[in-house]
C-alpha cells in the first residue's frame, strides 16, 4: 500500500473581515495537516460543520493553494503536474447535486465534458463511454438528452458521479455526497459508491459531519476539529477504541436513539468555537470533560502510535496530566 | 428498502428547459405584445425605402405643416408634413432606423464592454474585482446627459458620435449586474467541477457561467436600449444629437416644439411613437427576464 495522496503540513489560512469596518483577521480553516491516502482504502474524515473538511477537499482537489505545506500526487508536488493527468486522477463528488450540475447543460454535456476538455476519442467514442458510465451509475441511457431539472436528487448525483468517473480516476474525493440528499435515497448512494469502489478499484476520501456514515464505507477515519485533524485510526479501532474526547463525543452521539440530530451538540456542551478566535492550548479544550490547567496552556502534539493517530495531552506520556488507562 | 420502490427508477419528471421556455413564453402576455411591437417597428425600420410614401427629405414650402388625416387633412400625407413641407409618416418611418440603430449599436457596444468588466470582475475577484469597482464608480461619478452634451459639443454631432458617446457611457448597468450574478454562479460547484476538469477559463466563461447569467444581460440589453433611444431623442432635442435634415424622433419634437400651441400632432405624433418604441422594449425585457429565468426562480 503505497500513499497516493498526501498532504505535507498544509495550511489553508483566509483572510476575513468581521463587519463592515472590522480589521482582516485570519481564519485557519486548515491548521498544519499531514494526512495520507494509501491505495484502495476509503478515508473517512468526520468532524463538525465548520471544522474544515471542505477546505481540506478543496486542497486536494487543487481548487485552493495552500498557504503553506504541499499537496503531493504521487510523491510528486500537485502543482508540477498538468491538469489533465490530475483530472485522470482525482475527481470530485460534491454534496450538493443541485448545485454541481450545470442546469443550462443536458446530461449528455455534463458527463462528456471532461472528454470534451481533453479531446478524449472521437464523438461516436465519446458517446459510447457515456452510456456506458450510465449504466455504471444506474442510470437507463436515455436520461442523455434530458437535463438536471427533469430530474431528482438521487439521480441528479449518479450524474455528478458519472461525470467523476468518466475519466476512470483512481481517486474520488466525496465532500458529504449523501447529506443534501432524502433519508431514502441516501443509502442507495452509499450503497452504489461501495460498489463502484469494488468494481473499479477506487481510492475514496469520504466527507462526512456524520460518523454513522462515515462506519458503512471507511476503512480509516480521521476526525478533525477547528482545522486539525486530532485522530486518526482504522475504522473498528476508531469505533471500539476512541481515544480523543471529541472522537467520544462524537460517538456517543451516534449512540444515541434520535435520528433527528444531523450535527452532535449534546453530548458536547457548549457550542462550536469562532474558528476566527479559536481557544487556547488544545482547540477542544472548552468542550472537553477531562480538561485541565494545561490544556487551557498548551497545545498537545501530534502522537503517532500503532493504533494511530492521537493530539491529547492525555494520550502523551511526555504531558503531565498523561493517564495511562485513557491510552 | 427494497428495489421495487427505488425512487430512482421513477420515469424522468416533466417538461425540457426548452420546452418550458416555449411554453412560458406563449402565454407570458407582455412579452407577446412587447416582441410584436419591436419586431414590427424593426420590419417598418427595414422596409423604410418601400413602406415610406415619400422621400423623407423632400421639400415642398406649398404644401407646409398639412394637417394629418385624422384631424382633416388628405390622404397623400396620412401624417401631414412639417414645417418644410416634408411628409411625416415618411420621416416617421425613416427616423424609427435611426432610433432602433442608435438603441441597438450603442446597448451592443456598452453591452460587449460592461458584460466583460462585470464577469472578469465576478469570476476573478480580488484585484480585478477593486479595478472594475473604481472604474463603475468613476462612470457612476459622471452624469451621462451632461457628459454626452459636452462631448457633443466638442465633436460635433452625428449618428457616429451620438452612438460612440452612448456605448461608451452606457456600460455601468452591465457591468454591475454581470459582476453580481457572475460572482452568484462562480460559488455554484459546477464551476468547480469544471476547474477540476481542467477546463480553460474562457472556456468556463463562455459555457458555464454565460449561458446562467445570459437572462440577466437580455434585460439590461433591453433597459439600455431603450434609455439610449430616449438620450439620443433628448440630445437630438437639444440640438446635439442627429443632424438636420436626417429624421430623427427627437428632432421631429425639437422641431414640432415651436407649433406646438397651434399644430399640437407635430410633437404628440413622433412622441407617442417614441413612447410605445421604448415601452414595448421595456415589455420586452421584462417578458424575457420572466420566461427565462431559471428553474425555481420566477
Ligand atoms: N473562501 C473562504 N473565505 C473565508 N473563509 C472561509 C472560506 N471557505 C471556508 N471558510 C471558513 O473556513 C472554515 C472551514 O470551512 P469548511 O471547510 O467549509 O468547513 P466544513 O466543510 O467542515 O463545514 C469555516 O469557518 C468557514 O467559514
Ligand atoms: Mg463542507
Amino acid at each position: 500500500m503505497s500513499n497516493i495522496l498526501t498532504l505535507d503540513h498544509v495550511q489553508k489560512t483566509y483572510s476575513v473581515k468581521q463587519g463592515l469596518f472590522g480589521k482582516r483577521k485570519p481564519l485557519r480553516a486548515v491548521n498544519d495537516v499531514t494526512l495520507s491516502m494509501r491505495k484502495g482504502e476509503v478515508l473517512g474524515l468526520v468532524g463538525e460543520s465548520g471544522c474544515g473538511k471542505s477546505t481540506l477537499a478543496k486542497l486536494l482537489l487543487g481548487l485552493e493553494k495552500p498557504t503553506a505545506g504541499d499537496v503531493l500526487v504521487e510523491g510528486r508536488k500537485m502543482q508540477d503536474l498538468d491538469r489533465r493527468s490530475l483530472a485522470g486522477r482525482l475527481q470530485p463528488i460534491f454534496q450538493d447535486p443541485y448545485s454541481s450540475l450545470n442546469p443550462r447543460k443536458s446530461i449528455y454535456d455534463l458527463i462528456s465534458l471532461p472528454l470534451r476538455v481533453h479531446r478524449i476519442g472521437d464523438a461516436a467514442s465519446q458517446r459510447k463511454a457515456v452510456e456506458e458510465v450510465l449504466d455504471v451509475v444506474g442510470l437507463p441511457a436515455r436520461v442523455i438528452n434530458t437535463y438536471p431539472s427533469q430530474m431528482s436528487g438521487g439521480q441528479r448525483q449518479r450524474v455528478a458521479i458519472a461525470r467523476a468517473l468518466v475519466m476512470r480516476p483512481e481517486i474520488v474525493i466525496c465532500d458529504e455526497p449523501t447529506s443534501a440528499l432524502d433519508v431514502s435515497v441516501q443509502s442507495q448512494i452509499l450503497n452504489l459508491l461501495g460498489d463502484l469502489r469494488r468494481d473499479f478499484g477506487l481510492t475514496y476520501l469520504f466527507i462526512s459531519h456524520d460518523l454513522a456514515v462515515v462506519e458503512h464505507l471507511a476503512t480509516r477515519v480521521a476526525v478533525m476539529y477547528l482545522g486539525r485533524i486530532v485522530e486518526e485510526a482504522p475504522v473498528a479501532d476508531l469505533f471500539e477504541r476512541p481515544r480523543h474526547p471529541y472522537t467520544r463525543a462524537l460517538l456517543s452521539s451516534v449512540l444515541t436513539p434520535d435520528p433527528t440530530q444531523g450535527v452532535p451538540e449534546t453530548a458536547l456542551g457548549t457550542a462550536y468555537p469562532n474558528p476566527i478566535d479559536p481557544p487556547s492550548g488544545c482547540a477542544f479544550h472548552p468542550r472537553c470533560p477531562f480538561a485541565t490547567a494545561h490544556c487551557a496552556a498548551q497545545a498537545p502534539r501530534p502522537l503517532q502510535t500503532d493504533a494511530g493517530l492521537v493530539e491529547c495531552h492525555l494520550h502523551d506520556p511526555e504531558s503531565p496530566i498523561y493517564a495511562e488507562d485513557a491510552a | 428498502m427494497t428495489d421495487a420502490a427505488d425512487p430512482l427508477a421513477r420515469e424522468i419528471r416533466g417538461p425540457s428547459p426548452q420546452q418550458m421556455l416555449k411554453s412560458r413564453a406563449l402565454s407570458h402576455k407582455g412579452l407577446i405584445f412587447g416582441m410584436s411591437v419591436v419586431v414590427l417597428l424593426v420590419l417598418v425600420a427595414l422596409l423604410a425605402p418601400v413602406l415610406a410614401p415619400h422621400d423623407p427629405y423632400e421639400q415642398s414650402l406649398m404644401t407646409r405643416m398639412v394637417p394629418p388625416v385624422f384631424m382633416g387633412g388628405t390622404w397623400e400625407h396620412p401624417l401631414g408634413t412639417d414645417h418644410l413641407g416634408r411628409d411625416y409618416l415618411s420621416r416617421l418611418i425613416y427616423g424609427a432606423r435611426v432610433s432602433l440603430m442608435i438603441g441597438a449599436i450603442a446597448a451592443l457596444i456598452s453591452g460587449v464592454i460592461g458584460t466583460a468588466m462585470g464577469v472578469a470582475a465576478g469570476y476573478f475577484g480580488g484585484k480585478v474585482d477593486a479595478f472594475v469597482m473604481f472604474l463603475i464608480n468613476v462612470r457612476l461619478a459622471m452624469p451621462v446627459v451632461l457628459v454626452a452634451l459636452a462631448v457633443v459639443a466638442i465633436l460635433g454631432g452625428s449618428l457616429t458620435v451620438v452612438i460612440c458617446v452612448l456605448g461608451l457611457l452606457l456600460w455601468d448597468r452591465f457591468a454591475v449586474v454581470m459582476r453580481a450574478s457572475t460572482l452568484q454562479i462562480s460559488r455554484r460547484d459546477y464551476i468547480a467541477a469544471a476547474q477540476v476538469i481542467g477546463a480553460s477559463t474562457p472556456r468556463i466563461l463562455l459555457t458555464e457561467i454565460m449561458p446562467n447569467v445570459v437572462n440577466n444581460l437580455i434585460v439590461i440589453v433591453t433597459l439600455e436600449m431603450a434609455h439610449a433611444i430616449l438620450l439620443e431623442a433628448a440630445l437630438s432635442f437639444l440640438g446635439l444629437g442627429v443632424q438636420p435634415p436626417t429624421p430623427s424622433w427627437g428632432l421631429m419634437v425639437s422641431e414640432g416644439k415651436n407649433m406646438m400651441l397651434f399644430e399640437p400632432w407635430l410633437v404628440l405624433i413622433p412622441g407617442v411613437v417614441l413612447f410605445v418604441l421604448v415601452l414595448a422594449i421595456n415589455l420586452m425585457g421584462d417578458g424575457l427576464r420572466d420566461v427565462t429565468a431559471p428553474e425555481g426562480r420566477s
